[in-house]
Formats: C-alpha cells, sequence, structure tokens
C-alpha cells in the first residue's frame, strides 16, 4: 500500500500550531506547537497534570481550543468534529480501551470497516456477508495477530487481546496518522514487549504520535520527543537530546534517568 | 437457524394460532384479545427498536402512539362527518391511507423531540422524553374540538380492501399482519449495517466516532422510525376500540409500552410479542379477580429484571444478550 504517511518530502502531515486552551485561569493547553512528520514516532511526554490528555482531546476534536489552529494531511481541521476527523485518518487508541464488549472482535473491527467505507446507512445487507466489508476486515484482524479469535466476544478477551484489537480497528481508518494514548498501559513485561514491537511497525503505515508514561517504550521507540509540562513544551529533540537536556531531567526525569 | 430465531417465530406462531383457534372455537372475544396484544406488541417493537438496539430509553413513547391514534381517529371523524379537513379534503376512512399518515405524524414529531432529548443522556433522556410526551398529552386534553379530555369516539371502523374489518377475526389477521411485516423489517434492519452501528452506539459512542461515524444520525434515525411502529400501533388501537383518548398519551402507557419490552426482553427481536402477551393475558386472568392485579404485575416484572434480565425471550433460549 503506498503510503503517504512515510514520504519526509510531504512536509508535516500532522501540524498544531499555537493552541490555547484555558480552563477558568488553568492554562491547560499554552501556546503549544507541534509537528508529526511522516514515518516518525513522535512521543509526547509529561508529568500527570501537564495537559497530555487535554491536548489530545483538541488534536482528536472532542475538545474545541481557544486559539491556535490544528492541520491535518495539508487541511485544516480545526472546526471538524471527531467523527470527522477519523473519516480523514486520523486514527487514535485510548488510554482506557474503548471497545464494544457485547460484540464479537469480527463485529468490532467491521464496524471500523464500515465507517472508513460508506458510514452507517444501509439498511439490507447483513454487514457479516458484505463482499465490501469482509475481506479487508479478516485482513486487519490477521495483520494484528487476532486470527482465529474473530468469534470471541471482547468481554471475553485478555488485556493484551483488546490493545491489539484497538490497533486493527485503527488500521481499518486506513490511518494517515496514528494517535496513541498510553497503549501500553497495565500491559505486563512480556506484553510490553510485544506491543512495542507492533508499534515499531506500525509506522510503515503512517507516523505515530505516542503519548505515553513507559519510559522504556518511549527511548526505545520514539524518533523524537516533546516534553509537556504545565501545558507548555519545554523541550523537543531526539532522544539523545531530551535524555541530556537539563531542564527536562530537573522537571521530569528526575535527575536519574 | 439459531435457537433463539425459533424462539420468536414461536411467539408470533403462538399469537397466532391463539386467534386462529378462538375464532374456530367461535370465542369472539378471546380474539380481541389476541387483537389488543398484536397491537401492543406492535408498539413494543417500536420502542424496542430505539431502547433495546440502540440503548435509548424513551420515557415518551406515548406520544408516539397517542398521535398514531388521534390521526387515525381525526381522519376517520371528519370522512364519517364529511367535515372538510385541510384544503377541501375530508380525511378518510381507508386504512391503507390512515396508517402512513400515523406513521408521518408520529416520525415528524419524532424529529424535534429526538434531536433535543438526544443532546443529553442517561436519566436526563429519560426525563426530557418524558416532558416531551407530557406536553403532548396537555395539548390534546385542551383541545376541544377532538374531544378534549373525555375523547372522542367513531362509530364504524376504518375500512381494509377485501376484509371486513368489523369482524373481530377480519380485524385480527390486519393487525397480525402488520405484526409480521413490522417483525421482519426491524430483523432485517437490526441484522444490516445500521444495525451494527446502532448497537455500536449504545456500547460506546466514542468508539463510534473513532470508527469516522457520527452516532448522532444514526440514533436519530432509530429513534424516529421507531417512533413511527408505535405510531402505526396506535393507529390500530384506535380502530380496535373506536375511540381515542389523552389516555392513549398518557405517561402510563408509556410505562405500559416499556413494560412489555423489559417483560419479553429488551433487544429481543420478538420480546415485545411475549411481553405484550403476557401483559394482556395477566390482566385479563387476574383483573377478572381483583382490579389490583398491577401489584401482581409488578412482582412479576420485578422479578423479571432481578433474576432474568434478558426477559421471556431469554429464559427461554437460555443465552446471554448479544449484539
Amino acid at each position: 500500500m503506498a503510503d503517504p504517511g512515510t514520504d519526509p518530502a510531504a512536509g508535516p502531515v500532522l501540524e498544531i500550531r499555537n493552541l490555547v486552551k484555558r480552563f477558568g485561569a488553568l492554562a491547560a493547553t499554552d501556546d503549544v506547537s507541534l509537528t508529526l512528520l511522516p514515518g516518525e514516532i513522535h512521543a509526547l511526554i509529561g508529568p500527570n497534570g501537564a495537559g497530555k490528555s487535554t491536548l489530545i482531546r483538541q488534536i482528536t476534536g472532542e475538545v474545541r481550543p481557544d486559539s491556535g489552529a490544528v492541520f491535518f494531511a495539508g487541511t485544516g481541521i480545526t472546526g471538524l468534529g471527531p467523527a470527522a476527523r477519523s473519516r480523514l485518518g486520523l486514527a487514535r487508541s485510548f488510554q482506557v480501551s474503548q471497545l464494544l464488549p457485547d460484540y464479537t472482535v469480527l463485529q468490532n473491527v467491521l464496524l471500523a470497516v464500515a465507517g472508513a467505507s460508506g458510514g452507517a446507512f444501509h439498511f439490507l445487507r447483513n454487514p457479516l456477508k458484505d463482499p465490501r466489508l469482509l475481506p479487508q476486515t479478516l485482513t486487519h484482524i490477521e495483520h494484528s495477530g487476532l486470527s482465529g479469535r474473530e468469534a470471541i466476544q471482547v468481554a471475553f478477551l485478555s488485556h493484551g487481546e483488546r490493545r491489539r484489537l484497538e490497533i486493527a480497528m485503527a488500521l481499518a481508518l486506513r490511518p494517515r496518522a496514528f494517535l496513541l494514548d498510553e497503549p501500553m498501559a497495565g500491559m505486563g513485561a512480556e506484553g510490553a514487549k510485544d506491543l512495542t514491537r507492533l508499534l515499531s511497525d506500525l509506522r510503515h503505515q503512517a507516523p505515530v504520535l505516542l503519548v505515553e508514561h513507559d519510559m522504556d517504550a518511549v527511548f526505545a521507540l520514539a524518533d523524537r520527543i516533546s516534553v509537556l509540562v504545565y501545558g507548555r513544551i519545554i523541550a523537543t529533540g531526539t532522544v539523545a537530546e531530551i535524555r541530556a537536556n537539563p531542564e527536562v531531567r530537573h522537571s521530569y526525569l528526575g535527575g536519574d534517568a | 437457524m439459531s435457537r433463539e430465531m425459533l424462539i420468536n417465530l414461536s411467539m408470533l406462531a403462538v399469537l397466532i394460532l391463539t386467534g386462529v383457534i378462538a375464532h374456530l372455537a367461535g370465542q369472539g372475544f378471546v380474539v380481541t384479545l389476541a387483537t389488543k396484544a398484536a397491537i401492543f406488541a406492535l408498539a413494543g417493537m417500536g420502542l424496542n427498536l430505539c431502547l433495546g438496539y440502540g440503548g435509548l430509553i424513551s420515557f415518551g413513547h406515548a406520544a408516539f402512539f397517542g398521535i398514531g391514534g388521534y390521526v387515525c381517529g381525526i381522519l376517520a371523524l371528519h370522512a364519517a362527518n364529511a367535515m372538510p379537513l385541510v384544503a377541501g379534503w375530508s380525511g378518510s376512512n381507508q386504512m391503507l391511507l390512515i396508517w402512513p399518515l400515523a406513521m408521518l405524524g408520529a416520525g415528524l414529531i419524532a424529529v424535534p423531540i429526538g434531536a433535543l432529548s438526544l443532546r443529553t443522556s442517561g436519566v436526563y433522556f429519560i426525563m426530557v422524553t418524558l416532558a416531551f410526551a407530557q406536553m403532548v398529552y396537555y395539548f390534546a386534553i385542551s383541545w376541544p374540538q377532538y374531544g378534549g379530555d373525555d375523547g372522542m369516539s367513531f362509530y364504524t371502523r376504518n375500512q381494509f380492501p377485501g376484509i371486513n374489518t368489523l369482524k373481530p377475526f377480519g380485524f385480527f389477521l390486519i393487525c397480525a399482519g402488520v405484526l409480521v411485516v413490522v417483525t421482519a423489517v426491524i430483523a432485517l434492519i437490526t441484522r444490516s449495517r445500521f444495525g451494527l452501528v446502532l448497537g455500536a452506539a449504545r456500547q460506546n459512542r466514542i468508539r463510534v466516532e473513532a470508527a469516522g461515524i457520527r452516532p448522532f444520525p444514526v440514533l436519530l434515525t432509530a429513534f424516529v422510525l421507531s417512533a413511527m411502529i408505535t405510531g402505526l400501533a396506535g393507529a390500530l388501537y384506535a380502530d380496535l376500540n373506536r375511540f381515542v383518548s389523552p389516555t392513549m398519551l398518557s405517561w402510563h402507557m408509556s410505562g405500559e409500552i416499556m413494560v412489555f419490552v423489559i417483560l419479553g426482553g429488551v433487544g429481543r427481536l420478538c420480546g415485545p410479542v411475549a411481553g405484550a402477551g403476557l401483559y394482556v393475558l395477566m390482566e385479563h386472568l387476574l383483573g377478572g379477580i381483583t382490579d389490583y392485579w398491577q401489584i401482581l404485575l409488578g412482582l412479576v416484572l420485578l422479578t423479571v429484571v432481578m433474576l432474568a434480565p434478558g426477559g421471556l425471550i431469554g429464559i427461554l433460549s437460555g443465552r446471554a444478550r448479544h449484539g
């Protein structure tokens, strides 16, 4: 699959310009600018309460910024809602997995494929037998390592399998960028290692903006890191630059990292 | 065919056979009871589409039931008295024209009610739908032209080509036929892509948005379709009694329709058939013994909710709810 998200000459896939969001006196997002370049994994780190969630929610469209703009794949998306942004190919995974617990693995991925191909308003054909949906759905399930689990209801999946399912659903959007909100949360060491490998492969499909607490994973995966503290980005750079940055060491890494 | 589908079809079959056997045995009254059960089942099927499949707990479906009834009653009244209604047209006594107009009326009212209610969720959704239904109820009470508080009678049943609707069995066949057709339509819709997304919106709207689909138009469509089906049931109910009154619009009615759905099994295709059947049966059998039969209904409802949340269909099919 030829992907616009892997050509470095094309300029940033996702660009945030001077985003500001205040809640009363608190500036949760304080003049934040950020780019996500083709082919990279860009990690966003920061202590609790730094405003990572608020920033993410402005990128997904759940929260409107007070000022500033978000550009995606060359167009301004500041005024679009979450569904429209997803349709443009901004795929996301959630901090707490957001799946459809009553549905099977197959039905979950079918929903994502349906969203990417024509939406909800088809009243006649059974999607489980729809040749426009089914082959792609099975491909995504296979790529995320869930083959053989198609008929299992989500409520009975393990934590790691749910993470994989979220990624399968993100892939179904034919994404141009991934927005992954703490994908390592709650994973055991072994599961985290598997998932690190899966995430590393994702960048070949589209660039990844990764919000993550697991520093081992961040340092292993990221091409660039941005550090958010009190709503401001205090540093952006490569892994080595961030490790060496005195301000970051002081305010976040605690000096011993 | 799954066991649950078999149970669903059996529910329809039991209802139809009850009517047929009662007719053959000359029990016109039982035929009328079966007709009432079929109409209530239809009203419940409408509610089940939004409550069961879409997770929208509407406590205002009496509004749509009553609007369907009033559309039927008003058209019949004008036709009987050759009274002009709009643009020199004086109503109709043809069911095949009354039904689509009843559905249209209920659907048109459901668009603003749904659009506003869907801005809320949970208990607020319940209260907002209730509030709208109460507005319609008080409007009907204060509208003297069509009976106001007392309601209005029309003296002959509306007509259907080739069937004598005044014979209990003829009217039963019509109602049972409508129920079967609507069941088939709902089975089709809920298994379609629309149904997949509707069920997904019930479980997690955030996920639906992340999949690139706005839940709002899907939920609103389900709400309006649901109102139209319940409105159609209202038109049939008006014809059954040859009488409409604000009672059809009251919040008790909304509660009863909800009881049909919960007794039979929320989100089960023929749950409302089982629920309405049981309700009419209890009303008839226990209502003959005591005026306080609804205490027993309450106990049955409590038992179902506590012990068998899948309702009658859930008990019979022995299967937890699926998507």
